[in-house]
């Protein structure tokens, strides 16, 4: 009797301790997110000791109305930019890496290895190695301050790993489909445009959400660039808002908040191809 | 061909115009000059942090950096990807532990010194509750508690990618390995070290290098969590931090100080890339696949 009466619980046991532990570690990850997000929406006065002392406990919107409203920097108007931003920013690198990704995977050209490489030294660049130069650039010709010269600068840090992020989808689409449409006499361009381009989708899908992001979350190329207060974006609003020597953690939390819900809403429902943008070729070579 | 005047203007130009900038002082060539200056200023490596205690210096605190948060960042996400493979709601778990890599870092940064902030943080009260006292301090205002703190909570934050990283490389090794080991009596340790360690060294690799990179251009979190200086004495400064001051919060700009900072970033990151390259080059992946491999996966780890 003991052997298969004592085997059970002890495995049940172990996969209990499993999932707890699992579960355990899961929820623990978030205490640092819940705090912020407690305080967000909670008067100053009762959290000053500590967001998780519960009495009193007055919920309220009021941070987020003054974080969104701020008179040193709003966020209605951080997130306005951000997004004025960002949304170009990705789309330009995007529609170079279209094309050039494909003419890099479908034509071969001499030195092909030297532009991998190149482009994988370029990644290890900091963006400090070019903050001076592109500021007395941008600076000279009056696109300092203007989200045009942000932008420029947002896309040409995009276009490499882009074009080669593209051109390694393109390689795993199976030629014969294109020579087929090409013998039925399509033009090269009509290939391109009604066979190529609706199979690559998900490819775009992942370098919307990637360069998107990179592009929301960046801190340093907006901080060098826009200098002007009516022209911050929202991480540029965060600091704005953080006060000399103490800290308005009220304003301060909404404001995270704030910035912190576009992507990672975004990463909610694209997640399948963040992932796989982010993995896919990491592992799979 | 405007794409590539786009690369030539604001990739490679500034690029060139830095390092040139970093053996000038003014329009009179300096060679190594700046270097020197940079290397003998306590603000880069100080002397007196050996024995004294934060700060120790910019270069000193990036090399902290890489010596307690790679292996712990490595560490804590294989064991979360192993852990998590048989685990119900894995993904939700996944997702949780992923959130401090989809925000900003800016952000990240806020939230890690409100976090060790007290009497307003999380930290500083539990280690009260747990009876250490000595922890239970505003770990903002004290240099050792600043760098420690931020360092550990930046394993929090980045844990996330290897955890990710590592999961896809555990689908990627065949069951029936881990099947006929289990076949064999080996035990679950054994089938670790032998099977899937080994078949996970490329991921490692990988994640390794990008941790490298990371921690080699830390700027946003730092910047968030103190301010332009470092925090207390310059505590938690770090490299990218001590550029960004001499270019444009010094008065007068010292651009050529901050170009030579700049270079010596490069020049690590330039070496950490140059070795995983040379590494994939030399393995038993194919040139043209480790370089591919090498340069979405870089890009993703920003």
């Amino acid at each position: 009797m003991a052997g298969p009466v004592l085997r059970l619980p002890h495995i049940r046991l172990r996969t209990v301790l499993v999932h707890l532990a699992a579960w355990g570690i899961g929820v623990a990850w978030l205490i640092p997110f819940l705090g912020v997000a407690v305080v967000a929406f909670r008067p100053l006065g009762e959290v000053a000791l500590g967001w998780w002392n519960l009495s009193p406990f007055n919920p309220t919107l009021a941070n987020f109305a003054g974080a969104w409203g701020n008179s040193d920097c709003p966020l209605s108007m951080g997130i306005r930019n951000s997004l004025l931003v960002a949304v170009p920013s990705t789309f330009i690198p995007l529609m170079v890496g279209a094309f050039a990704g494909y003419g890099f995977a479908r034509y071969r050209f001499p030195g092909r290895d030297y532009v991998f490489l190149s482009v994988v030294l370029l990644m290890a660049v900091p963006q400090q190695m070019v903050a001076v130069p592109i500021f007395k650039l941008m600076l000279s010709v009056g696109l300092l301050n203007q989200f045009l010269g942000l932008i420029l600068l947002h896309s040409a840090w995009g276009i490499p790993w882009i074009v080669l992020f593209m051109r390694n989808f393109y390689r795993t689409l199976p030629v014969e489909i294109e020579e087929a449409a090409r013998v039925d006499g399509a033009s090269e361009f009509k290939t391109f445009y009604r066979i190529v381009l609706p199979m690559a989708l998900p490819a775009f899908a992942a370098v919307v959400v990637l360069q998107f992001m990179w592009v929301w979350n960046d801190f340093f190329f907006a901080k060098i660039m826009l200098q002007s207060t009516d022209r911050a974006v929202a991480t540029l609003c965060v600091t704005q808002l953080s006060g000399q020597f103490t800290r308005p953690w009220d304003l301060l939390s909404a404001a995270a908040i704030l910035t912190l819900l576009v992507p990672v809403g975004l990463y909610i429902v694209l997640q399948r191809y963040y992932i796989r943008g982010m993995i896919g070729w990491t592992i799979k070579g | 061909m405007p794409a590539a005047i786009l690369l030539l203007l604001l990739v490679f130009y500034p690029i060139a115009t830095t390092i040139i900038l970093s053996f000038f002082s003014g329009s009179s060539f300096v060679g190594l000059g700046n270097y020197g200056a940079i290397l003998q200023d306590p603000a880069t490596l100080n002397p007196n942090g050996l024995s004294g205690g934060p700060p120790y210096g910019t270069l000193v605190n990036n090399l902290l950096w890489i010596v307690i948060h790679l292996p712990l960042s490595l560490f804590t996400g294989l064991v979360l990807a192993v852990l998590l493979q048989r685990v119900r709601g894995a993904s939700i778990i996944k997702s949780f532990i992923f959130l401090g890599m989809v925000t900003p870092l800016i952000v990240i940064g806020v939230l890690l010194g409100f976090t060790i902030e007290a009497p307003v943080g999380f930290v500083p009260a539990f280690f009260g509750s747990i009876g250490l006292p000595s922890l239970d301090v505003n770990w903002i205002a004290h240099p050792t508690t600043l760098l420690f703190g931020l360092i550990l909570g930046s394993v929090w934050s980045w844990t996330g990618f290897s955890t990710i990283i590592y999961s896809a490389g555990l689908t990627t090794i065949p069951k029936d390995y881990f099947e006929a080991a289990r076949v064999d009596g080996a035990s679950e340790w054994h089938i670790f070290t032998r099977i899937t360690w080994p078949l996970l060294r490329p991921v490692t690799l990988v994640i390794v290098t990008m941790s490298l990179l990371w921690e080699l251009k830390l700027f946003d979190i730092i910047l968030g969590a103190t301010n332009a200086g470092g925090g207390v004495g310059g505590a938690a400064d770090v490299l990218a931090l001590q550029m960004y001051r001499y270019a444009f919060v010094a008065l007068p700009p010292e651009s050529n100080k901050a170009a030579a900072v700049a270079c010596m970033l490069l020049l690590f990151t330039t070496l950490v890339a140059g070795f995983l390259f040379r590494r994939l080059l030399t393995g038993d992946a194919p040139k043209p696949r480790a370089a591919r491999r090498l340069a979405t996966s870089t890009r993703a780890g920003e």
